[in-house]
């Protein structure tokens, strides 16, 4: 989610900018890559309508513009009309973050009515096979003519496509859809290896090999399209030698509300081990600027080395918690993404280890081992401890 | 690109232009993403309404600015403002 221009958090606490409403983590589709976490299950118990507008207003006050409905699925949520209508009088930009399906003509039409600025949807292949297989579901045409009708009220619209090494030769099929979709912005989004994805990262992530010859694919496809369409590809960070500026810096300028109200700086942070306030307890006010949780990892001297010293610290902010707590057990760690990081020989012999799984996949050695896909179920069994085999 | 002094520019429909009391400046916003403009900048894309031609816009930018000599500037801002797509002609 790029914001472009703006000035970064220092030591300062800035105001929020993007307000991230993770409305419902219902979803009619299952990707095994879904950023969600792996709880899904757990939450039960969604905020009211009333609970989104004070949280809207309140983030409004302190400075945000940027506004995105997302889920799991938003569509899910029967009040997301009257939310965007909200927020649009409120005087954000709003963004609807979609896959598409509950979707139909007369409620796109009704969220031009009520203000809707955008909307992105997300397309899992450039083939129905192969997007619906990974969904989990008969989704393809329908998102496809929902497209159509983004486009026939006159939306920018932005197509979503998560790429991994199911999808990602494929590369030159989902650039010519996205052509043919007349699509204003297409965000080619490697998969982050959080949630669901994580523990899918033995299939999902594609080989150096594949990366390089996408790369050129997307690349010839952005100077094609100059000018028509906007063509945002990020390698996956596992291939990087410096970390992502994650966030932007902690509590910098995002603010990630999840279905029962618990705000995050990210809506991966969910899984480290702070704990974060709720706003049916305390106002965005209070949350952003004096809850433990926000300022965590604020400013600097929470850093240890080789952050602390690097002159690069101001410019990646030492990389992703969640990914250092992931990989090394301390979210105050290096992101082992970075080569000074003493954890990034792990991170490349866990590379190379699936780059040796894809290699005999890809010479029918093995068989494709199976995907977890992202369900209710699934998640049920994870928070009962059940193990990896269990789950598919 | 070669701009011409009678186009009347507008705000191109995905890009919204907008106040923003807490930033104190203006800014333009489009899908996920927000461009702070610096108060010359401002001054300039709020006259941008599809009514009134660059030649216009010069003209009041110079007669409530008098003191200086803008045109060579706003050309200058318009051209990236073409070419980030933030405006278009009507």
């Amino acid at each position: 989610m790029p914001m472009v221009g703006l000035e970064t958090n220092k030591d300062g606490v800035s105001p929020p900018l993007w307000l991230l409403a993770e409305l419902t983590y219902k979803c009619p589709l299952q990707c095994p890559y879904c950023s969600n976490p792996l709880e899904i299950a757990k939450y039960k118990d969604e905020i009211s309508t009333e609970d989104w507008v004070r949280v809207m207003q309140q983030a409004r006050k302190m400075g945000a513009t940027q506004m995105g409905f997302s889920g799991g699925e938003p569509l899910v949520r029967q009040d997301l009309e009257e939310l965007i209508q909200e927020a649009r009088h409120l005087g954000y930009y709003t963004n609807l973050i979609t896959s598409g399906v509950g979707m139909d003509e007369a409620r796109v039409k009704r969220f031009k009515d009520a203000g809707l600025d955008h909307i992105q949807i997300s397309f899992q292949a450039s083939n129905e096979e192969l997007n619906n297989f990974l969904g989990g579901t008969k989704s393809f045409e329908h998102k496809k003519e929902m497209a159509r009708i983004v486009k026939k009220y006159d939306y920018p619209m932005v197509l979503n496509i998560v790429i991994h090494r199911k999808n990602i030769d494929q590369m030159r099929d989902i650039l010519d859809m996205t052509v043919e979709l007349n699509a204003d912005y297409v965000e080619l989004a490697s998969t982050q290896y959080y949630g669901w994805s994580r523990i899918n990262v033995d299939q999902l992530l594609p080989t150096r090999e594949q990366l390089v010859k996408a790369e050129k694919i997307a690349m010839e496809y952005q100077e094609k399209l100059k000018g028509k369409s906007k063509i945002i590809y990020v390698i996956p960070d596992y291939y990087e030698k410096r970390p992502k500026p994650c966030m932007n810096g902690w509590g910098a300028i995002f603010l990630t509300i999840t279905p029962d109200g618990t705000a995050l700086p990210c809506h991966e942070a969910g899984q480290l081990p702070i704990e974060f306030p709720n706003v049916k307890d305390l106002s965005i006010q209070e949350i952003w600027n004096d809850s433990p949780g926000f300022n965590h990892f604020r400013g600097f001297d929470w850093m240890k080395e080789p952050c602390r010293s690097c002159p690069e610290k101001e410019k990646d902010f030492g990389g992703c918690r969640c990914q250092a707590f992931m990989m090394t057990g301390d979210a105050a760690n290096a992101d082992p993404v970075c080569d000074k990081s003493p954890h990034h020989q792990a991170l490349l012999d866990d590379v190379e280890r699936i780059g040796k799984i894809a290699a005999k996949e890809k010479n029918m050695d093995v068989k494709e081992q199976p995907l977890i896909f992202r369900n209710m179920k699934n998640s049920k069994k994870i928070l009962k401890g059940e193990s990896k085999a269990e789950l598919v | 690109m070669d701009i011409n002094k009678t186009d009347i520019p507008e705000v191109a429909p995905s890009f919204r232009l907008q106040w923003e009391e807490v930033q104190d400046c203006y800014v333009v916003l489009y899908p996920e993403g927000m461009v702070k403009l610096s108060g010359s900048a401002g001054e300039i894309m709020k006259r941008i309404n599809g009514k009134l031609s660059i030649n216009v816009i010069i003209k009041e930018l110079e007669t409530t600015f008098p003191e200086n000599k803008l045109e060579d500037d706003v050309i200058k801002f318009l051209e990236v403002a073409y070419a980030n797509g933030w405006i278009r002609n009507k």
